[in-house]
């Protein structure tokens, strides 16, 4: 029987961390990146089934999906779940009749999860950002810099934090991560 | 590290985020191929590079990835105000100005020693 070609993640097997922050691969997650008019965004919330957000800085969760606002017309949508990638999100956009650009970028992407008392402290290591609960709320989301690389950051729970990486930057990112858990720990 | 006021995210933020863009409000010639080699060039290589007050677009690249104007003193390296991309030139608020001349005036820079060699 031939061989079956698996396709891995492109962190697959990583583990690490330290004592106050704990780094973990986040499971395969279609992504599309959508771009659309203010004027046509009702249309799209409808076909994607969640309220695109369109306050700076903020995300907005529902059906499984998260919508992440990244410009005044631009939005990383995440579809998470047992089933992977393949969740229909691009079929969804497809429904919306308003002229709107969705590009399906499920595998340029991966994502570390970043939890623990020291999450915050393990990003602040590369991102300028401020990083307070304050500042940054469960929910808040933003496309960013960590060292040498941009990333989308979304605060999923006051100590957990998921950190989206182009995959060709992904160990890099890993990385960074890993000496900023250490760092935080100390 | 400077902090930049993105129009757009409403909020200040790295400049590591950041990337400059050139001089801002130029015009693109309505006919370009009507207009004279001289025209072309003012319009397409010659920039003013001001000292003190300018006009720049600058891109909030790692953050929202707009572009938008920023009026910035060269010599203090101060950003005093910004403001979304496709308005017209917006003239600096007094008490923002007076400001940024009081703190221009304590700004020690290489032109300013220089200038007392002489
Ligand atoms: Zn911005």
């Amino acid at each position: 029987m031939a061989d079956v070609a698996v396709r891995t993640l492109p962190l697959a097997g990583v583990h690490g961390g330290s004592s106050v922050a704990r780094l973990e691969l986040a499971a395969p997650a279609e992504r599309i990146s959508l771009r659309a008019a203010a004027a046509d965004v009702p249309a799209l919330s409808a076909a994607l089934g969640l309220d695109l957000p369109v306050k700076p800085k903020t995300s907005a969760s529902a059906n499984g999906r998260t919508a992440l606002w990244l410009g005044p017309d631009e939005w990383l949508v995440i579809a998470e779940g047992s089933g992977g990638i393949g969740t229909g999100l691009i079929a969804d956009t497809t429904k919306a009749t308003v002229p709107h650009s969705a590009t399906d970028v499920s595998h340029r992407n991966t994502a570390i999860m970043v939890s623990g008392p020291g999450a915050a402290a393990a990003i602040n290591t590369g991102c300028p950002q401020d990083l307070s609960l304050a500042a940054f709320a469960v929910g808040a989301c933003s496309r960013t810099i960590f060292g040498k690389v941009e990333i989308v950051l979304l605060r999923t729970a006051e100590d957990a934090f998921r950190v989206e990486v182009w995959r060709s930057f992904s160990d890099y990112a890993f990385g960074l991560l890993a000496e900023g858990a250490r760092d935080a720990a100390l | 590290m400077l902090l930049i006021h993105c129009p757009y995210c409403e909020e200040d933020r790295s400049e590591l985020e950041f990337r400059w863009a050139g001089e801002a409000h130029i015009a693109r010639p309505e006919n370009i191929s009507a207009i004279s080699d001289e025209e072309f060039a003012e319009y397409f290589f010659l920039r003013n590079n001001e000292k003190g007050l300018t006009y720049e677009r600058w891109r909030h690249i790692h953050g929202c990835g707009r572009f938008f104007n920023a009026a910035r003193d060269t010599v203090s390296d101060k950003f005093l105000m910004t403001y979304k991309a496709g308005l017209p030139k917006q003239p600096i608020p007094s008490e923002v100005k007076a400001e940024a001349i009081a703190e221009e005036k304590t700004v020690e820079t290489w032109e300013a020693t220089e200038g007392d060699a002489r």
